[in-house]
């Protein structure tokens, strides 16, 4: 029988000799994430009451969504991991200072093409981008997790989605999956796992790919995968000691959906208030007024988001009536970015940079929008009230549209103009 | 059994409704509680008692992994969550809550805001008191019952590991 990505992975996994869609498999984990709620899952994990945790080495945990803490209760949230990091001997942990989740697992090899992943969050399906399976659970499957190292998982249906052509001036991946999730709608690929091929995507970077499965969620997606290739090799190669083979599809496996894109034929979107399939044409919302524009996150806060905002400045200012606040995803994208001149720039330009986290991302502090303010981001979700006051509205746009937006004060095409 | 009000939303209500991040800084049961659904019914949480079933269009839950998001609702009393359909994050969450989750458009398209009703989770039926109809629905999956009796995962797990 021919199989998906996902099901041989899970077929892995649960050491099954085949699965079909809908089954509902028994899997061993290979890598267990969780960020701050850690401190809700040791929580639960102690209510088990199993004394150790089942492998210290394939837990992983980085302190990224409210760093530095930003009250009382989130700082005493944070020292119940750190205690427990040490009681439990867990190596692979990571402080505030490190970044966020998504963006430091791969950096510090924690992923690697054909793993199961779990994670305590749901852009988990970001690792998808090295081939491998990983998908959001809740704390308390994961305390679970963390006491069996199983966790039961229904076999996906599974997508295909081709992307050829090649990517116009100014458009970018986080345009190409905004406009699938326009498409499919935010519950499209509800359950499914998503995989994804074509030259585009063999043209994509890393950091690009990772954008795509990263929002891939946003649909639904249990799991979004790309069959690894030699970029990602090479990626990994430094970063991990472990073997790196690519699990890839049987030539006739079944699909219950097959999409094409040509994503030449792709211009620049924003998904409007209040949900993420409201995408639109930038176009079409040009002109409207922003307060607050953000360039961060683990959907957009690389190296390589950061240069395409950057050339948006080109020697003007971010407008007099915008803040624009910059996040680099993780330390070292920060390093790379100090070192190439971009924060600088950014900050030139009269951009606030904050440290490496998700910051304003999800409205907990470093950027909240009061009643009325809009916002334009480089972010993944759009929900109401998510950075802050109910009457607010976030506009999700790729880090070109942000950063052009911030310097015009209005929602901009960067394609407009000859100086953009 | 315990009989409840209905109390109905829309499509794609999503986990930044159900509890706002802002609120995510406690895990307090009573403090959750307090603000569930805060962003989308500001009497919800005032009003709800226990036994009250929620009741929503396509995609309830959709967003975040955050398990408060289903077990505010449990804190609440709110006994189950009928949707047409569910995101798979938050249909996790909450059987693992002991929350049980129904998808049944037919049951949802019969149900309005204030219905009373009668729910029976291991007969598969909802008595709509106030229109006299008796609504079924298929049965969940014997181990996610097995969650559900026990009152979620982790007593189910503690009965597991005990054995
Ligand atoms: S940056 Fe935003 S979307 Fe990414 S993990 Fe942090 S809060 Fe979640």
């Amino acid at each position: 029988m021919a199989h998906t990505i996902a099901e041989k992975i899970l077929m892995r996994a649960s050491g099954s000799k085949k699965v079909e869609p809908g089954e509902i498999v028994n899997a061993r984990v290979d890598v267990a994430m969780s960020h701050d709620n850690a401190a809700l899952v040791s929580k639960v994990f102690g209510e088990i009451g199993v004394p150790k945790v089942w492998d210290p080495s394939r837990i992983v945990i980085p302190i990224d969504h409210r760093v530095p803490a930003n009250n009382i209760k989130t700082a005493e949230g944070h020292v119940k991991i750190r205690n427990f990091v040490k009681k439990q001997g867990i190596k692979n942990f990571y402080d505030v200072r490190e970044g966020v989740c998504h963006q430091i697992m791969p950096e510090f090899g924690h992923v690697v093409p054909g793993d199961l992943i779990v994670g305590t969050d749901s852009h988990t399906t970001t690792y998808g981008a090295f081939g491998a399976l990983s998908t959001g659970i809740g704390a308390t499957e994961m305390a679970a997790v963390w006491a069996t190292g199983e966790l039961w998982l229904k076999v996906p249906e599974t997508f295909r989605i081709m992307l050829d052509g090649e990517l116009k001036e100014q458009v970018f991946a986080k345009d190409v999956i905004l406009q699938i999730i326009g498409d499919l709608t935010a519950e499209g690929a509800n359950y499914k796992s998503v995989e994804y091929y074509g030259k585009a995507v063999d043209a994509m970077s890393v950091g690009s790919r990772m954008t795509v499965t990263n929002m891939s969620m946003e649909m639904g997606a249990k799991c979004a995968i790309m069959p690894p290739d030699q970029k990602i090799f090479e990626y990994l190669k430094t970063r991990t000691d472990r073997k790196l083979a690519a699990v890839t599809a049987d030539k006739d496996a079944a699909y219950e959906k097959e999409l094409k894109y040509d994503v030449g034929r792709i211009g620049p979107k924003v998904a409007c208030p209040h949900a993420v399939d409201n995408v639109k044409n930038v176009e079409d919302v040009a002109g409207t007024e922003v307060h607050q524009a953000v360039l961060g996150s683990c959907t957009n806060g690389r190296i390589e988001d950061f240069k395409a905002g950057a050339r948006m400045l080109a020697g003007k200012n971010i407008h007099k009536n915008v803040r624009l606040i910059v996040a680099p995803a993780s330390r070292q994208v920060y390093l790379e970015a100090i070192e190439e001149g971009l924060i600088q720039r950014f900050v030139k330009a009269g951009a606030i940079v904050i440290n490496p986290g998700c910051g304003p991302c999800l409205g907990a502090h470093e950027g909240i929008l009061a009643a009325g303010e809009n916002c334009i981001s480089s972010t993944n979700r759009n929900f109401q009230g998510r950075m802050g006051d109910t009457a607010s509205n976030i506009y999700l746009a790729s880090p070109a549209t942000v950063v052009a937006s911030a310097v015009r004060g209005v929602i901009t095409d960067p394609r407009e103009g000859s100086t953009w | 059994m315990v009989a409840g009000k209905v109390w109905k939303y829309g499509k794609d209500v999503n986990t930044d409704v159900i509890l706002p991040g802002r609120f995510l800084d406690s895990y307090e049961p009573e403090y959750l509680a307090s603000h569930a659904m805060e962003d989308l019914d500001k009497t919800f949480a005032k009003g709800v008692k226990k036994g009250d079933i929620v009741v929503a269009e396509t995609n309830f839950g959709c967003g975040s992994s955050r398990e408060q998001a289903a077990s505010c609702l449990g804190y609440c009393g709110v006994q189950a969550v009928v949707a047409k359909s569910f995101a798979r994050l938050f249909y996790r969450n909450a059987i693992n809550q002991g929350i049980a989750v129904i998808e049944s458009p037919e049951c949802v398209d019969a149900l309005s805001s204030g219905d009373e009703v009668d729910f029976d989770l291991k007969a598969g039926t909802i008595k709509n008191l106030t229109t006299g109809k008796t609504l079924s629905f298929r049965p969940l999956p014997a181990f996610v019952m097995e969650i559900l009796e026990a009152g979620g995962l982790v007593e189910h797990l503690k009965r597991k590991m005990a054995k």
